[in-house]
């Protein structure tokens, strides 16, 4: 349970398990034996890949209780994804609401909703193609700090922008 | 509790009426794969005196009667008994009284009992029974209700099912006491549907399960593939309606449970969610989200028309017909905070009725028309409570770390719901009293959440 709540709450961690995956396997075989020369950035990830996108730019914001505002660390976090997804302009995205468990489910499930609209609106007043962002709402029902207080309940008041490949 | 009697007379058609009551159960339930013949014969005699509970009191003192075990070959007569005693236990109404303080041992249950040794540990009615197999394997389930003062038969009936069917005779003798003593219909033939949880809390496997009221009978009717919320049961049809997100796409679905058959409910561009049938069964009432903002719509099941009730740039949300369908009452935080409003079944006149402290949600509207259940969120608190549809006399039923979402016994006398506490442990179905007593643990095998009662099973 620690080992996957720090997974989450750290992409980094994620990314160095990655990393060390990738050069384990290029060492056996005697092959390019870094990440340059596996044609990937510093930190492992594949540009333009979900790895990337969380490492390098930051997959995540944060909201307030009941609030789908977006928060001026946020607008920074989003302000990075929008330049990334002009580089990538092939990636589609998935932007995954989700809310707190202090509240009822049917409520929750719409403020996911209208925390992941939020997010999509502002990537679209960045430049983003409306047609490449999707959205969708679980509410609370996929939290990933697990605990019964505010340092729980402040990271699973989140939207995460999910990269799906390239866009149709 | 008072306890008096009264003249009555027995209504001369009451044997028939129950008659053709239980004949229409015996189609109902033949698609299900149980089928329950019935025939009722009342006894020669006219009861002129009846033992009643008056439950319109705050806190009533349970009623003390004895439940024999029913006399049979085998087990089987104590199992129908035992059925019968927890039912009328757990409702907190009436008090079996345990077996060993019996003194007449009841051999056949045809003859008038010994009333004074029934009366001696104060056993205000008794209820005896006979189950016999037919020639053809059906289980014969005879009973009497004895009101033990007067020395009078209040209820003589007799039942055909097949033998795995027995529970549910059990319930229809309990519904069968509970009615003649209270004056309510009883709620003990009923399922639940709800959903089941298991796993760790940020790997939560759901799935929606279905059980009898008293929690026997658990079938699962998903497997944990998808996530599955808030299932609700048809009034008119062996069907459920509830919110999945298979293939990715949250929507509202139709389940019928005889077939396992599901399908999407409408072709709505967006998220829907927080389903529930109209009374008459016709339609079913739900949200759909669009760019953030969630709107109330009904869909009808037969011309596939859809109709949409709110236009805000808000949270509409749970809404929940009044028993005859003319009013819906929601959820909206179009005033900041969610409050339960109240409209007109064609979206005319929404009227906010909750004026509280905090936030309040996830209203169901009383069977009986009387009182709306809801959740409310106060200082950190989840509570349970009912008001009426004015938003009158608002009363708190239970408080705690997180009490959610209220389901009604079919007589709107119980109501169900589900309490998460804090810690690693997920949720577990509790039921209470109208006035707030009698709070019972509702058992499943796992965690359980989003419970559903069914209507009384015609």
């Amino acid at each position: 349970m620690n080992l996957l709540m720090s997974v989450s709450r750290n992409p980094l961690v994620l990314g160095l398990a990655v990393a060390l995956a990738l050069s384990g396997c290029a060492s056996k075989n005697s092959l390019p034996n870094s990440p340059g020369e596996l044609g990937l950035a510093a930190n492992g990830a594949v540009p333009g890949s979900q790895q990337d996108l969380t490492l390098n730019v930051g997959d995540r914001i944060f909201f307030d209780t009941d609030s789908s505002a977006i928060r001026t660390d946020s607008a920074a976090t989003l302000d990075r994804q929008a330049q990334w997804l002009a580089k990538y302009p092939n990636d589609a995205v998935l932007i995954e609401g989700n809310a707190d468990e202090r509240g009822t489910r049917a409520y929750n499930l719409a403020l996911g909703a209208r925390r992941a609209a939020a997010t999509r609106n502002y990537l679209i007043s960045k430049g983003v193609s409306a047609a490449r962002i999707k959205t969708i709402s679980y509410g609370k029902e996929r939290p990933v700090a697990v605990c019964d207080d505010i340092s729980c309940w402040s990271q699973n008041r989140r939207a995460v922008t999910v990269v799906r490949g390239a866009s149709s | 509790m008072s306890l008096y009697r009264k003249d009555n007379q027995f209504p001369a058609s009451r044997a028939v009426m129950a008659h053709i009551r239980l004949r229409r159960a015996a189609v109902f339930w033949a698609v299900f794969g149980h089928v329950l013949m019935a025939s009722l014969t009342l006894m020669p005699g006219t009861a002129h005196a009846v033992v009643e509970i008056d439950i319109t009191k705050g806190n009533v003192e349970a009623l003390p009667l004895a439940i024999t075990d029913f006399a049979s070959k085998d087990d089987i007569g104590a199992k129908i008994a035992g059925v019968i005693a927890d039912d009328l236990k757990r409702s907190g109404l009436f008090a079996p009284i345990n077996k060993a303080a019996f003194i007449q041992k009841i051999t056949d249950p045809n003859l008038s009992p010994r009333f004074e040794d029934w009366r001696v540990i104060n056993a205000q009615a008794l209820v005896v029974g006979r189950v016999t197999a037919e020639a053809d394997g059906r289980l014969r389930t005879e009973f009497r209700l004895w009101d033990t003062f007067a020395a009078e038969q209040l209820i003589g009936q007799q039942f055909f099912t097949q033998p795995e069917n027995w529970r549910r005779v059990a319930h229809i003798i309990a519904d069968a006491i509970y009615e003649k003593l209270t004056g309510e219909k009883g709620y003990f033939d009923t399922r639940v549907v709800f959903v089941s949880e298991s796993g760790p809390r940020n790997d939560r496997k759901k799935r929606l399960a279905i059980m009898d009221q008293d929690s026997a009978n658990l079938r699962f009717l998903t497997q944990g593939d998808d996530l599955v919320l808030t299932p609700r049961f048809s009034p008119s049809r062996q069907e459920v309606t509830y919110m999945s997100f298979a293939n990715g796409q949250p929507r509202v679905y139709l389940l019928q449970l005889e077939t396992g058959q599901r399908e999407i409910v409408g072709n709505f561009p967006g998220m829907t969610f927080s389903p529930r049938f109209s009374p008459d069964g016709q339609k079913v009432i739900m949200s759909l989200e669009q760019n953030g903002d969630a709107n109330i719509y009904t869909m009808d099941l037969r011309s596939r028309k859809t109709t949409r009730l709110t236009n805000t740039t808000a949270i509409d949300t749970s809404p929940s017909y009044s028993p005859e369908g003319q009013q819906i009452v929601f959820e909206s935080d179009r005033g900041g905070r969610q409050q339960l409003y109240v409209m007109n079944a064609d979206g005319s006149n929404q009227k906010r009725i909750s004026f509280g402290d905090g936030s309040y949600s996830t209203p169901v509207w009383s069977p009986r028309g009387d009182l709306i259940a809801f959740t409310k969120q106060s200082g950190g608190k989840f509570s349970i409570g009912v008001m009426r549809p004015d938003g009158s006399g608002e009363r708190i039923l239970t408080t705690g770390f997180h009490n959610e979402g209220p389901t009604w016994s079919p007589n709107g006398r119980v109501i169900m719901f589900f309490r998460q506490p804090a810690g690693a442990a997920g949720p577990q179905l509790y039921s209470i009293d109208l006035t707030g007593y009698n709070e019972e643990r509702v058992q499943t095998p796992e965690f359980g959440s989003d419970p559903a009662w069914s209507p009384l099973l015609k």
